[in-house]
């Protein structure tokens, strides 16, 4: 190595090659972290929006009673790659997304500590996608037996685009695992010196101990895929009580993933926020170790829960209540966050800017859907919500407008450290309003038709449903519309705009406000110093 | 604030909306007509006002703050962040409320899942997509199939009252009486719920889940299949009618002559031969409520999932073969055995209306008796 130094020629070659390369080939071979984060972003807004077509079919169905658009089997189809496109194709990777570019910044590191794998992580998800997306157009159809995938429906009785759902989950684990540990390595062996661990922000926390729960579930996911496709294809019997299986097997397998699934997208957003009202309240964030021990708890929980899923499968009563106490527990650490955000916001002196604004539906909507998973926890009341719209109401608000509006306000919050440039004030504004009250059309009469009686997974129901269906599509039209004025917003911000200063906002703190906006290709090549 | 008047206007609305329950337009869970049902009830008020409470406290300081505590008006940020104090407390009193809660629940959940000491019990079988009810202490079962007409759905006739919610046979049960249900399947998981009663029982293939209720009121009461179970999941509907007692037992002894009648009857029209008229009318009917669900009233079935029976090799040519999958099935496939389902007579009609509808035309005239031979024994 020190021969290349000594001849300085060779030095300004090496640096030349140090910027992006240009066209397509950038994008391919790059293992700049900002790269790979705009790369993640993208590909989950783009999904986003194919996940929300699906969606725009379901509630044009669902519009009025009888069949009108599609047929129950096609229907089922788009339930069911809706929630996976959702899941793994917008909100995971948009946090990953988020983690690429951010953690770097805000821990002072030059990139991810594995910026190869980064690539491969990032490009083996299209492949994933295409496999997906491509099986609806097969014979039979796509996979039909929702996200969840029980069996038998998702083994014996499935179509033969099963294999191909199984090998698109596979990759998608792998992209995921990979993802986590590059965000683990980076944040134990890259801190810049004096970062310790109870002085990094909290986006850092709570991607921190994400990124470990992906790494304990994602392999679960992958056992419980495999065994769908032995099942179906080889012969085994894992949950075939004919062969000495048990379908409810399944259920425990899936649960155990799916529950710390469901933190693992929630908890960045928590890290998000937890940034953001600070900044806008200008006053430090309200108890900054219990934020990260209640991220812990909460993460720690998630294993202990799985099975408040499962109350109708037939449990005995003892695990009942065991699961039962445990998923009402839950509710004491998230409660303490809430606490904090609004200990946060006493006696600041808040703006209210989109980010701002964003944060601030997150709390009351989030909260919101954190009240009916209390209700859910009482078991003898799961009995009557279970598998009806009062369940898909509760996660629709703690994903829409819990983890989807995080990632909303952190692309707003963010997006001028990115571009350089200010987004369009007004215009987000527009964005954020609509989003507000076409998301709560949506999603709130789904509370009563839940508790009316109207299943979930449904093409098509009973009359006295009739009203509240077509009020929910409305909501479900706008807002899927609403989400249009974002990517006009988000494309003016990257031809053009006010230059955005370093700090970008009055009381933002923290690394990443520290360097210029944009952030240079590469940020922190010498490691700043923390006091 | 536009935000506060917002969040006023939802408020007032999800209020007024659980105080203005109609019989057209239901907003909140109903109270059922069990004691069960009933407790039930109280338990979701009670955590969903518990919910209100807190929601109102929280976003109580938070909007007070919101207002207040804004640049606009020229405040000066405090910089306070922690207070251990305030910390232990807001983390004791949830789990007090919770406590508290938990008792009542915990309670209801034990008396749900007493399933002892019945005095009748019900086998129910889920399949893809209908129920069977089999009473125990009777020799009375049936199939219980949605009701609904086909042009309904497909939006070609007026929706009836019941729509999607009615069916040919609904279960009958006898009132104050702890009657038991027992609940497996013989395909996929489905679930069967009675929002009155509230009974939901997820019906897993190879085990027997248990449930219980006693109702005390005679009446019609309506539910539906709760679990993804496939493509009509949508329209397998459950009727459960509660007689009292004494109308209950003259059912079920009129039942069960009735069917120890069929039974007979099927026996003599094993030396009988039914003309193709009478074989294609009864062979269509039952091709209708048993067979078009997955092979589609065109006899098409559906690409890749279903296969189609018109032009089909075994429809065509290979007749003990097709006598052999529709009373056995196939295994490993959604086909079922229906040798358990039909009778002799209709298992006939149904495989003379294949051979000879959607111009298969083989001619082929398929009676109870050759049924039987092909029985297994």
């Amino acid at each position: 190595m020190s021969t290349v130094t000594t001849d300085p020629h060779a030095h300004a070659e090496h640096e030349h090659h140090h910027g992006p390369a240009k066209g397509l080939k950038r994008w391919l071979y790059t293992t700049n972290h900002k790269d790979i984060g705009t790369l993640y972003l993208l590909f989950a807004l783009t999904m986003f929006f194919i996940g929300g077509a699906m969606a725009m079919v379901i509630r044009a169905e669902l519009f009025q009673p009888g069949l009108q658009i599609v047929q129950p089997d096609f229907f089922n189809q788009m339930t069911t790659v809706h929630g996976l496109i959702m899941v793994f194709g917008a909100v995971m990777p948009a946090f990953t997304g988020l983690a690429n570019w951010l953690v770097p910044m805000m821990i002072g590191a030059p990139d991810m500590a594995l910026p190869r794998m980064n690539n491969w992580s990032f490009w083996i998800l299209p492949f994933a996608f295409s496999i997906l997306l491509l099986s609806l157009f097969m014979e039979g159809g796509g996979p039909g037996f929702g996200w969840t995938f029980y069996a038998p429906l998702s083994t014996t009785y499935s179509s033969d685009s099963t294999a191909l759902f199984v090998f698109s989950v596979h990759i998608m684990g792998i992209s995921s695992i990979m993802g986590a540990i590059n965000v683990i390595v980076t944040i134990m062996n890259l801190r810049a010196p004096g970062m310790t661990y109870m002085k990094m922000p909290l986006f850092v926390w709570t991607w921190f101990i994400t990124a470990y729960l992906l790494i304990a579930v994602m392999p679960v996911l992958a056992g419980a895929v495999t065994m769908v496709l032995t099942d179906k294809y080889f012969g085994t019997s894992f949950f075939d009580a004919a062969g000495g299986g048990d379908p409810v097997l399944f259920q425990h397998i899936f649960w155990f993933f799916g529950h710390p699934e469901v933190y693992i997208m929630i908890l960045p957003a928590f890290g998000i926020v937890s940034s953001i009202v600070p900044t806008f309240a200008r006053k430090p964030l309200f108890g900054y170790a219990s934020m990260v021990y209640a991220t812990s708890s909460i993460a720690l929980l998630s294993f202990l829960v799985w099975a408040h899923h499962m109350f109708t499968t037939g449990m005995p009563v003892f695990a009942e209540l065991f699961f039962m106490y445990c998923t009402m527990l839950i509710a004491v650490p998230t409660g303490v966050k809430v606490f904090n955000w609004v200990a946060t916001m006493w006696r600041g002196a808040m703006t209210f800017e989109v980010p701002m604004m964003f944060a601030l539906a997150f709390i009351v909507l989030f909260t919101i859907g954190g009240f009916s998973g209390l209700m859910l926890a009482i078991t003898p009341a799961d009995f009557q919500y279970h598998d009806t719209y009062f369940v898909v109401a509760h996660f629709h608000y703690v994903l829409v407008t819990g983890a989807i509006f995080s990632i909303m306000a952190a692309a707003y919050y963010w997006l001028p450290k990115w571009t350089g440039h200010m987004y369009d004030e007004t215009l987000g504004q527009w964005h954020f309003w609509c989003s507000l009250i076409s998301v709560n059309v949506l999603f709130f009469p789904m509370h009563f038709v839940g508790l009316a009686g109207m299943p979930r997974r449904i093409p098509d129901y009973a009359l006295q449903f009739a009203d509240f269906n077509a009020l929910i599509s409305i909501g479900g039209f706008a807002f899927g519309l609403s989400q249009l004025l974002f990517v006009w917003l988000v494309v003016k911000c990257i031809k053009g705009g006010e230059k955005a200063t370093d700090q970008v906002w009055e009381g933002a703190e923290g690394l990443e406000w520290t360097i210029p906006s944009p952030a240079p290709y590469h940020s922190f090549t010498t490691p700043p110093e923390i006091k | 604030m536009a935000k506060t008047s917002y969040l006023c206007c939802s408020l007032l609305t999800f209020l007024l909306a659980f105080s203005t329950q109609s019989a057209e337009m239901p907003l909140n869970m109903t109270q059922g007509v069990t004691e069960i049902s009933q407790q039930v009830y109280h338990l979701h008020m009670k955590i969903f006002y518990i919910c209100c409470a807190i929601g109102v406290a929280v976003f109580g300081v938070m909007f007070w703050s919101i207002i207040h505590h804004r640049k606009s008006k020229g405040v000066t940020p405090a910089q306070f962040h922690e207070s251990t104090k305030v910390e232990l407390l807001w983390t004791a009193m949830p789990v007090v409320i919770l406590i508290l809660m938990a008792i009542p629940a915990t309670q209801t959940l034990i008396a749900m899942e007493d399933t002892s000491e019945a005095d009748v019990t019900i086998l129910i079988t889920g399949s893809q997509w209908k129920w069977h009810y089999k009473y125990m202490d009777h020799k009375v079962e049936y199939y219980s199939l949605l009701a609904t007409p086909r042009k309904q759905i497909d939006n070609k006739l007026k929706k009836g009252e019941n729509y999607l919610l009615e069916v040919d046979r609904p279960l009958v049960i006898p009132t104050g009486k702890k009657v038991r249900f027992l609940v497996t399947s013989d395909d996929v998981i489905h679930s069967w719920w009675v929002p009155a009663f509230a009974v939901k029982k997820d019906a897993n293939p190879g085990f027997i889940n248990e449930a219980w209720t006693k109702v005390d009121q005679p009446g019609v009461y309506r539910g539906q299949c709760a679990e993804l179970c496939g493509k009509d999941h949508g329209f397998m509907p459950i009727v459960v009618i509660a007689k009292d007692q004494a109308d209950f037992e003259q059912w079920v002894a009129q039942e069960a002559a009735t069917q120890a009648a069929a039974k007979a009857e099927e026996q003599k029209l094993l030396s009988m031969n039914m003309s193709k008229e009478e074989l294609m009318a009864l062979g269509e009917k039952t091709y209708m409520g048993y067979c078009a669900a997955c092979h589609q009233p065109t006899g098409m079935g559906i690409p890749g999932v279903f296969p189609a029976l018109k032009g089909s090799k075994m429809a065509l040519e290979d007749l003990p073969a097709h006598i052999d999958i529709v009373l056995n099935g196939k295994t490993g496939t959604a086909m079922q055995a229906f040798g358990k389902q039909l009778s002799l007579s209709e298992i006939a009609a149904v495989i003379t209306y294949e051979r000879n509808a959607w111009e298969n035309n083989t001619g082929d005239l398929v009676q109870a008796a050759d049924i039987a031979k092909a029985q297994k024994p």
